[in-house]
Parts: structure tokens; sequence; C-alpha cells
């Protein structure tokens, strides 16, 4: 089962090694990690999604706070939490195809960013089913690249985190 | 006032208290050598043979005393020569603080002569480390270092210095240490009483007490709360001499090694307490086959440590000296008859081994240096069967008396130890327990002892094999005993140690033992004994792998 942690960590020098370094060594397996500055200069907000029963998220998120460098450490949970990642694809596209491969981008409300005479990149963002299913039906034209973020999250309402 | 680098640091191991650091010199720790030269009349360094002795004496003092231990090594080498140390200090939650030099921060980065990066090498090993790139932040972060290192659940940390950040001047001013702190927000007097509550309810409790008991200095209290609930009292290796040996409601040690007693009553008990704990594998060996029948109550500083290894009904995470003190007074003395029966019952079908001087064996040579040796007297272990025998042999009355490499199980941990335990208790008879195997990894650290006057006695019990191992060999590989023979070149060890300057006996018979001993202890200087024991003996007893704790074999045939 998914699960996505928000780490707040301290701007120190080799922060991002312990955190993944945690997990290497404790044998977690990450999906995907995403680092950024947050609201407070201080920190740095890692937003990690991984797969694992309650026990082993529960026995993460108490070994991340062990780690004097890491501020608080919170499970975004489905129901109260906005998962997004922005993904990059580059497909093929000729004259003809390219109608289609906008109509496509017009339904997922993905913004194209770039067009050659035979390529489309274009950048889309949501959960990962919404960019797993766009990049499926983007596949039948040739999909030359994909880049994505990693899952960032952010909690509902008023919640903080 | 304007201090070099070197200067603030050894100002500021001054401000928490410290006057004894194990170390070893070289090229880009040598500012803090020279500053150690200026104030050699307020630190004692002791400069060892090899920088695995100075992070296994720093350990050994910390786990003697309670203090923080301080050990130094330069870049490169000097400092991976300290991970052994410092990960044996980690596993066992042993209070270090380690620092190593490094090139000037110019030169980080670039594959330097003796460079490494040591903050990468130790970071999984050490509870924090440091590197420090500018002289304005070292106060701070020493400071900081020794802080994290004796809070909440001790454990090393590594403070790397470049060169260039040790001669650099910066404004220094003193300030008083921050005492240690532990995390007890989380004992309310709700979970309190619940716990009370539920020992109450018990009708077969066991009592199971780890090093966090010895760390947290919990001693009197779990004594106290062991008579109050009338319960027999297990323990981990760390969590020997936690409490006194001699006590009626002491059954030995738990896990692999442990007594029948103990791990008969943990499969048989309705309740277990574990105090300061962190169920090892060594303890638990089979997850789903531990304690079956009980409900677990597991008290501990560090909530990580609680559903770790062992899935548990209720948990109490602080400080244990803490929770101990503030259950004791909510709980009613405890009468359970049956059970009390069934322990008498079980010590008398399995009374603690007593060895006859027919045979020259570890465990004669280790209950005698027990009755003989002063009350007072620290013994360390080396790792492998001589450990174990000392785990279950030796009788101990006071926390701290007891040292050894549970953990990680560090062979060549022992003779470092030793000497950090001899100069932290100046006047006391400390004694390694040794096995041959052990002994020739570090016995380097003789020279230390003998420099230094430390009245080390290294108990050398020679069996010319790598017992442990064999013993595994002998049980479960079809005594195909790969490389664990090791008396194809024999070592004179009572010529080695002379070579050292030391004084050194040969014990071949079992009528040699306690004089020998005596003799030892009298000399007031390192000694080395050896023993010639058997190479067949082994351990028992023993749970092989995959059992339940309660299915130990007690003899070799079975």
């Amino acid at each position: 089962m998914r699960h996505v942690l928000s780490i707040m960590v301290a701007n120190n020098a080799g922060v991002l090694g312990r955190i993944v370094g945690l997990f290497s060594r404790r044998a977690y397996n990450i999906d995907s990690l995403s680092v950024g500055t947050s609201e407070d200069q201080r920190f740095t907000r890692i937003t990690v999604s991984l797969q694992g029963d309650n026990n082993v998220v529960d026995q993460i998120q108490k070994q991340l706070a062990k780690l004097v460098d890491v501020q608080d450490v919170l499970e975004l949970k489905p129901e109260a939490a906005i998962y997004r990642e922005l993904c990059l694809v580059k497909v093929e596209a000729n004259a003809t195809a390219r109608p289609d491969i906008f109509n496509v981008a017009t339904v997922f409300r993905a913004n194209i960013i770039d067009v050659s005479t035979k390529t489309i990149t274009m950048e889309l963002t949501g959960d990962l089913n919404k960019i797993d299913a766009f990049i499926e039906l983007m596949k039948p034209y040739g999909v030359l690249e994909v880049v994505r973020t990693g899952l960032t999250a952010i909690s509902r309402g008023a919640g903080k985190h | 006032m304007q201090l070099k680098g070197a200067e603030i640091l050894l100002e500021c191991l001054l401000e928490q208290g410290v006057d004894t650091i194990f170390g070893y010199p070289g090229g880009r720790v040598l500012p803090i050598y020279d500053a150690l030269y200026k104030y050699r009349d307020k630190l004692n360094h002791y400069l060892v043979s090899h920088e695995q002795g100075a992070a296994h004496a720093a350990d050994g003092y910390a786990r003697s005393t309670g203090k923080v231990g301080v050990c130094l090594a330069t870049s490169g080498p000097g400092a991976t020569n300290l991970v052994t140390g410092i990960a044996t200090a980690y596993m066992d939650s042993s209070p270090m603080v380690a620092i190593t030099g490094n090139v000037p921060v110019p030169m980080l980065g670039k594959d330097s002569f003796q460079e490494v990066d040591i903050t990468g090498i130790t970071m999984p090993v050490t509870k924090h480390n440091y590197i420090v790139k500018n002289v304005d932040d070292l106060a701070e972060t020493i400071r900081s270092a020794f802080h994290i290192a004796r809070s909440g659940r001790p454990g090393p940390v590594l403070v790397d210095i470049p060169s260039d950040v040790a001669m650099a001047i910066s404004e220094f001013s003193s300030k008083r240490p921050i005492p240690a702190q532990y995390e007890n927000a989380r004992i309310t007097p709700q979970k309190l009483n619940e716990a009370a509550e539920l020992i109450h309810q018990a009708k077969k409790p066991l009592i199971f007490a780890g090093g966090g008991v010895v760390l947290s200095g919990a001693s009197e209290e779990l004594q106290e709360f062991a008579a109050n609930i009338n319960a027999p009292v297990c323990v981990s290796a760390m969590g020997i001499s936690s409490f006194p040996t001699a006590s009626d409601a002491y059954v030995g040690m738990l896990g692999m090694h442990g007594t029948a007693v103990a791990n008969t009553l943990v499969s048989e008990c309705d309740f277990l307490i574990a105090i300061g704990t962190r169920f090892s594998d060594r303890v638990v060996n089979n997850v789903s086959r531990f304690a079956t029948g009980a409900k677990i109550l597991h008290i501990d500083i560090d909530a990580a440590e609680i559903d770790k290894n062992i899935l548990t009904a209720y948990s109490l995470v602080g400080d244990v000296k803490r929770v101990l003190s503030l259950l004791n007074p909510l709980l009613q003395k405890q009468d359970n008859p049956e059970w009390q029966t069934r322990i008498a019952d079980l010590k008398t079908q399995y009374p603690q081994p007593k060895c006859t001087s027919q045979d020259l064996t570890g465990q004669y040579v280790i209950q005698r240096l027990s009755e003989i040796a002063n009350p007072d007297a620290i013994f360390v272990t080396e790792v492998g069967q001589h450990q174990m025998w000392a785990c279950q042999n030796l009788q101990l009355n006071r926390p701290r008396q007891f040292v050894t490499s549970g953990g990680l199980g560090t062979m060549g941990f022992g003779l470092g130890a030793a000497i950090g335990s001899a100069v932290a208790h100046p006047g006391t008879t400390v004694i390694n327990i040794a096995g041959d195997g052990c002994f020739r990894m570090n016995h380097i650290e003789l020279a230390t002892a003998m420099e230094y006057d430390l009245p080390v006695i290294v108990v050398v019990l020679n069996n010319h094999v790598l017992g442990m191992v064999r013993q595994w060999q002998k049980l479960f590989f079809g005594k195909r005993y790969s490389s664990t023979n090791l008396h194809d070149k024999v070592t004179d060890f009572v010529k080695l140690a002379e070579a050292y300057g030391a004084a050194a006996f040969n014990v071949t018979t079992p009528d040699q033992v306690d004089e020998t001993i005596k003799k030892a202890i009298a000399l007031k200087k390192p000694v080395v004994i050896n023993c010639e024991i058997s190479g067949d003996e082994s351990v028992f007893p023993m749970v092989p792998l995959g059992a339940g704790i309660g299915q130990f074999i007690t003899k070799e045939a079975e």
C-alpha cells in the first residue's frame, strides 16, 4: 500500500544522504522522492512516496524522527491531502498525429510546452493515476522521453504540513 | 577570548568535564595534538597502538563510568580505523564523541593525501555526525556532539575537523554544559495506571531487563520493581550487571545461550515486562515462537524500539529510571504462589552448573576468577564462547561491572575496553576474559597498558580454535572445520606478553588456576594468563537458529 510522508529537515549539508541512507540500510523501498525549499528558509521539505504495511510505515516514521536533522515527520493520508506530480512527456508527432495528441492533452489539461517538426513535448500535473493514464494514451504515438518529479503533497484545509 | 580552533575544541572538552582522551596522532590532526601539548596538565591523552584501540578504550571508559568517552584520530586511515569501535558503541548505545582531523577545507573532495569522507562512512553507525567547515561553528558543534551523545538513548557522535579549521582563530567564551535530556512527555498518569493494572492482573509475570537499565542507572528501581511484583528477572547480555546475580529473583540470561530457567520461563509466562531492551535476534531467535503465551509490556527510551522486532500490546516510552520510579509506588505486593513454585522447580531441575576442578575448562576458570577477584572488580570480555561463559558464570553485584560487546559482537574489543575501564577506575582490578582468536586481533594494546602502567589482567582461554564458530561447524555444518583451527602455528602467548614487558603465566592444570589468579591480581601490572583449555568444549544451553527460545539443547548428543 502506498504511503506518503512529508519530512521537514534542517538545511544542513548531507541531510538528504542521511534520509536516503536510512531508507536503504533499513531496507525500506522508496517509490519517489521530491525535495525542495519550504515556507521556512531554515528547513527543506522532503516528500517520500513508499510502499509498506502500516507497521513498516510506523517504524520508518519513528526512525526518521530520531535523526537529529529531522524536525518533523508526518504521514499525509489520501483522504486528508492532495497529491501532485509534475510530468514532462516528449512524444513523436508528425503533422497527422498532432491534432489527436492535442485533443488528449486538452482532456488531461496538459500544456504543450514545445513543438518541433517531429515531436511534441507536454507538461502535466496530477496524481500518479492520471499521469500513468496519460502516458499510456501517448504510447501509440511513440513516447520518446518521460521525466517525472516524483510525488509531492500538501494537507487539505487548514491542516499544517 | 581569541583562540585557535584546536584550543577551542580542548576548551569545550574541559567544559564538558572531559579529562581523558584516547587517541593517535597524524598529519591532519597535528594542530589538535599541538594544542594538547599546551593543555597537557588538564587533559590526559592516552596514546594507543592502533586507532581501533582508542575507540574501544573510549567505549570501555564510557561503559564502566556512564560518562562520555572521547577518542581522537587523524584523517584517512586514522579515521577509518575508528569505525569498528564507533559501530560497536552505536550498537550498544554507548555515549562517545569521536574527533577526527581532516584535510583543509579547500582540499576536501579532491582525493587529497589521507582524505576520507568519514562523516559519509560513519553516517549509519553514529547517532549523528558533523564536519566543521567554519571555526566559528566549532564550539557549538562540540557542545551539541556531547549533548546528543549523552541524551535520550546514548550513542556515538563523530566530529570531523579539517586542519585549517583547527588552526583558524575565533572568539571563544565558555558555557556551562546542558544537562542530558530525556523525552518523558509520553509517560502520563493514565499510561502508568494502565500498566500497573496489567501487572496486577498477571499470574505469571517475568521481567526482562536490558542494557537500558544500566544506561539509565535504574538498577535500584528495578530491584524495587521486582520485589514489588514478586517476579523473576532475566537479562539480555547487555542487561547483565543491571540486577545482582546473587538475588533469588535472578534467573540469568535469556536467549540463544540463555539459562534453561530463563528460556523456559519466557515461554511459560503470561506477562513479560521488557525494560530497556530492543529484543535482539540473539534473545528472540524465532519471532513467531517467542513468549507466545504472554502479553508484553515494553518500557524503553527509544520510541522506535517499540514494535520494531516484537509486536507488543503495551508500551511506556521514556527514561527507564523515571518510568520505574513512577510505576513503583502504584504497585501492590503480588502473590503468585504457583508461579513461584514453578520457578523453584525449574531452578532445581536446571541448577547453575558448578564446575569442579577435574578439568581445566573455560567455565571453571571464569568461576574461579569470579570467586577470587574483589567483588568490585570490572570484568570485560572479547567475543565468542568465553564471552557466553562469562555471561553465564560471573557473579556481579553492581551495574557497569560488566563490559561486553553485545550488539556488534566485536572480536578484539576487550583489551581496549579494559584499558578504558582501568583508566577510569584506578586501583580497581580489571579482568579481560579473552579467547585466543580475539587476543590475537588486538594484543598490540598490551603496549598501551604497559606504557601507562594499567593493571589489566588478560585471561586467555586458549583452545587453539575459533571456538564459537567451530561449535556451529560441529553442530550445524557437519564438523567441517573450515578455517577455525588456530593451532597450526602455535603462538606462545607467554613469550608474546613478556615481549611487551607484561607479566605472563601458563596455566595447564586446574590446580594452578587459583594461585595464578591471586598472583596476577597482586602484581598490579599488566598480566596475561594463558589457560590451555580443550578445543572441543561447547557453550550450552544453545537454541538452534529458527527454534523457539524454549527449545534449547543442553548437550551435543541431543
